[in-house]
């Protein structure tokens, strides 16, 4: 067994799914966002509790509501030695504008916020937005730096519309993939990147931060738990994410270590609160129970989530009291506990009028979240005792999310991790009324709509000064809390799972790194 | 024989045709794939961009029509998930589906063949009938069980093996395999025989009651009785004639492996075109699982054509006019 430590410098790592694209500005996903954290780099970072920290930009401040200076690391370089400079932060948000083959960039958003870019000299750039919007630093996280010398260009200015005096061909996706683009600042350079099969990294030696331990890293997806577990216990992986929760006492027998973190997923039921006649309940009146406020908070009443988190989720999960973990940006400090009790879910039903309840589909993916099937089975069981016939439906997501969307569904499941790791993020999506022009409430399947919390929510989002936005904030997740439209259940913890002489520092985004991976003293 | 292949080819095309609108229609009716490309954080004025730019905007009938007209001047389509050629991430999968199968069938082959033959003609000794009883395990262990074990076995236990994945490749004609490597056969060996397993013991017991029916045919008897020696009758006059079921179900097996050896690939992480499918289906990538079945039709058409050539050869009663079933 020892002579697979013959590679001490190279880290195996087995992932859970496999990241569609090198390209940073192509699909939006977890996977795709860690892998690409090895090669490129954005002006601000997220620590592993997603605060802020400088990256390639040193420092950073609000020079009004609208204009934010960044100060560029002198000594940031691209892999092929060129320096990192303002043109390239210009760069690549006309990129981002211009990139015709993205799935869902996502930073199209981000992007599009920026009303002009002003390079002050070489390392000193301003941007400047349409509104005032503090969350645009931690979206600014997630938007890697390409290099300015990807695509054929004379002067840049930021004319996205106009193509920002680019002449040549703006990078496709496939140039990324290939290589040809991928030039990044990051402690990792791409060896190579085989579809269905691997991705190999190999150090950046000039990289100007902390170097990482390990000189080559080789990622393999593996989807299914249990051959991701036999890779890890044979040896064929040093580390793997995501091993099944029921398998943890397994890893630590068999002479292996884990470590969890609790993360930004917060698991919820999104109940249709908006309208008269839901397809999937069946009340004795002939109406829609769940428009009724005192249904919805005797539905959060009757679920015992500390059962959930210890049997369900085998301890791998956190109650959710809010829609973001206490302690980040815009949470409540000390979200008060959802109590169970049912006695008191019993008699708020029949004060709405429904002594003898009614009946109620609960909706699920099977094959999305961690056990998701096997929550919907409990929350209806836990209905079910407070007189809430409920059944329940799972299926797979191509056909659930669909489905979802089309709002088949009276109350479903969902998940979703606030990537911008505070808390207007979980609200603007799921919370506020819908609206596409503002790109508010854009899952709010449920229909729920409270004008209060809309203006509540848009005042607190054109805040500049934190405190002031904090406090907004918390108040808009207590009406969100009081009016109950989406249930919080718990929060999803990352799980890594590594061979002895390893340390992982897990991350609240959920993301693999190579570099938070080291040698045990 | 030329008119045959051609007539062959041509009926081919129909079934393309078929399997073609039930493949698109079938994975239009799951659901839209937008919902499971784009994030909810995705602005509305993005989210239509994208689906004009795959053609998703257009009523199914024209999407359809689209597609047919594209693909009859070649082109497939482009993977919503991947944005490059659908076929083109097809053969960049293949060709370690195709080495994995082929080493699989090789097995086959020269495991079932022989063993058929002793259980065929020491029928009532302890040794036929111990590997009679022995194939009824290789037909009934589920396919991703065995896998499981055989990793737990070789892998954790023994440390022999490696868990998953494949080995290092060396390109044979611009085509990357990895059986021409040490490393690459210590990879491809388990789930080779994981994909074996089940197709060894069809071929064993095929062979086997095909030895038994042989044996006491009238030619045998007469062969004896010309007192020919018994290793020759069972050669040339035994094995010749039970060979043309034993080839058909081989040549169907090796399209049924390379079309879907989902499970294995899965288990043993192989980056193989089963895998592809699968993970397809999850996306509803619609382009990839429609040139995938639509690739799969076409292997299936040739090899059935191979097979039915094959028996013209090992029997020369077959004349290829009329098609052999």
């Amino acid at each position: 067994m020892l002579a697979c430590g013959a590679h001490a410098d190279t880290l195996k790592i087995g992932l859970a799914s496999e990241p569609t694209a090198i390209d940073p500005h192509y699909h939006q996903l977890t996977p795709n966002e860690a892998l690409i954290m090895h090669i490129f780099e954005p002006l601000v970072a997220m620590n592993p509790d997603m605060e802020l920290i400088p990256a390639l930009a040193t420092s950073w401040k609000a020079v009004d509501d609208v204009t934010w200076e960044f100060k560029l690391d002198p000594a940031a370089k691209f892999s092929n030695g060129e320096p990192f400079t303002s043109k390239d932060v210009l760069f690549t948000m006309c990129r981002i504008q211009n990139n015709e083959t993205a799935i869902s960039g996502g930073f199209l958003n981000v992007s599009k916020r920026i009303a002009k870019i002003e390079m002050v000299d070489d390392h000193t750039v301003r941007m400047i937005t349409r509104t005032p919007y503090p969350v645009f630093l931690n979206e600014l996280a997630r938007v890697p730096m390409i290099w300015n010398g990807v695509a054929e260009h004379g002067t840049l200015s930021f004319t996205p519309t106009e193509g920002c005096g680019v002449t040549g061909a703006w990078p496709t996706v496939n140039d990324f993939n290939s290589g040809r683009a991928t030039i990044g600042t990051g402690p990792y350079l791409m060896k190579s990147y085989v579809k269905g099969s691997h991705i190999e990294l190999t150090r950046n030696e000039d990289f100007r931060g902390d170097k990482p331990q390990w000189t080559d890293v080789r990622m393999v997806a593996v989807p299914s738990a249990g051959p991701r577990l036999t890779g890890l216990l044979s040896g064929d992986f040093d580390l793997i994410e995501n091993p099944a929760a029921r398998d943890l006492k397994r890893v630590e027998s068999s002479g292996f270590q884990y470590v969890t973190k609790p993360s930004v997923r917060v698991m919820f039921l999104q109940l249709d609160a908006g309208r008269k006649n839901s397809p999937q309940v069946k009340s004795p009146k002939g109406d829609n129970p769940l428009q009724d406020v005192r249904v919805r908070q005797a539905i959060s009443m009757a679920i015992d989530r500390k059962t959930i988190v210890e049997r369900v989720m085998d301890g791998v999960a956190t109650p959710a009291y809010q829609f973001l973990p206490d302690g980040m940006f815009g949470a409540l400090p000390d979200a008060p506990e959802l109590k169970y009790d049912p006695k008191a879910a019993k008699a708020l039903l029949t004060e709405a009028g429904y002594p003898d309840g009614f009946e109620l589909t609960l909706t699920s993916t099977n094959d999305r979240y961690i056990n998701d099937a096997q929550i919907t089975q409990a929350v209806a069981q836990y209905l079910t005792r407070i007189g809430i016939r409920a059944s329940v439906d799972t299926m797979t997501r191509s056909v659930y999310f669909p489905r979802r969307a089309k709002r088949d569904f009276s109350a479903a499941l969902g998940g979703w991790g606030s990537e911008t790791g505070e808390a207007s993020n979980f609200i603007q999506y799921w919370t506020t009324s819908t609206n596409p022009e503002l790109g508010m409430g854009g899952s709010n399947y449920g229909g729920y709509s409270n004008p209060k919390l809309d203006t509540l929510f848009k005042e607190a989002v054109a805040t500049v000064e934190d405190d002031k936005r904090a406090a907004l904030l918390n108040d808009v997740i207590k009406i969100a809390l009081e009016d109950m439209p989406n249930i919080p259940l718990h929060f999803e913890s990352g799980v890594w799972a590594f061979r002895k002489g390893l340390t992982y520092e897990g991350r609240a985004d959920q993301r693999t790194l190579a570099t938070a991976t080291r040698a045990a003293k | 024989m030329a008119l045959f292949i051609l007539r062959r080819l041509l009926q081919s095309l129909f079934v393309l045709l078929a399997v073609s609108v039930v493949v698109f229609f079938a994975v239009y009716a799951v659901g839209d794939p937008i919902e499971l490309l784009v994030s909810p954080e995705v602005g509305q004025a993005e989210r239509e961009a994208l689906i004009a730019r795959l053609g998703l905007d257009l009523p199914i009938w024209q999407q359809y029509g689209h597609f047919l007209w594209n693909a009859l001047q070649g082109d497939l389509g482009n993977s919503f998930v991947h944005s490059m050629p659908a076929i083109d991430l097809i053969m960049q999968r293949m060709p370690a589906t195709f080495e994995l199968v082929v080493v699989a069938i090789f097995l086959t082959c020269i495991l079932g063949i022989p063993l058929g033959m002793i259980a065929g003609l020491y029928r009532d000794a302890p040794l036929g009938r111990g590997i009679m009883a022995g194939s009824v395990l290789g037909f009934s262990l589920p396919n991703f069980w065995q896998g499981m074990v055989f990793i737990m076995l070789f892998a954790v236990w023994l440390g022999w093996l490696p868990a998953s994945g494949r080995g290092p490749t060396v390109e044979v004609l611009g085509v990357p395999f990895s059986i021409f490597t040490a490393e690459g056969w210590r990879h491809v060996i388990m789930p080779a025989i994981n994909l074996a397993v089940a197709n060894i013991a069809l071929v064993l017991r095929l062979t086997a009651t095909g030895v038994v029916e042989a044996r006491n045919q009238e030619y045998v008897k007469f062969a004896r009785a010309k007192g020919i020696k018994p290793g020759r009758i069972v050669r040339r006059h035994i094995l010749r004639n039970i060979l043309i079921p034993v080839v058909t179900v081989i040549g169907m097996e090796f399209g049924s492996l390379i079309a879907y050896s989902t499970i294995t690939e899965t288990v043993f992480s192989w980056p193989g075109m089963g895998k592809l499918l699968i993970d397809s289906v999850y996306q509803l990538d619609r382009p990839v699982v429609v040139a995938y079945v639509m690739l799969v039709t076409l292997i299936f058409v040739v090899i059935n054509l191979i097979v039915d050539i094959l028996y013209a050869v090992l029997d020369p009663r077959v004349q290829l006019t009329q098609t052999a079933h």
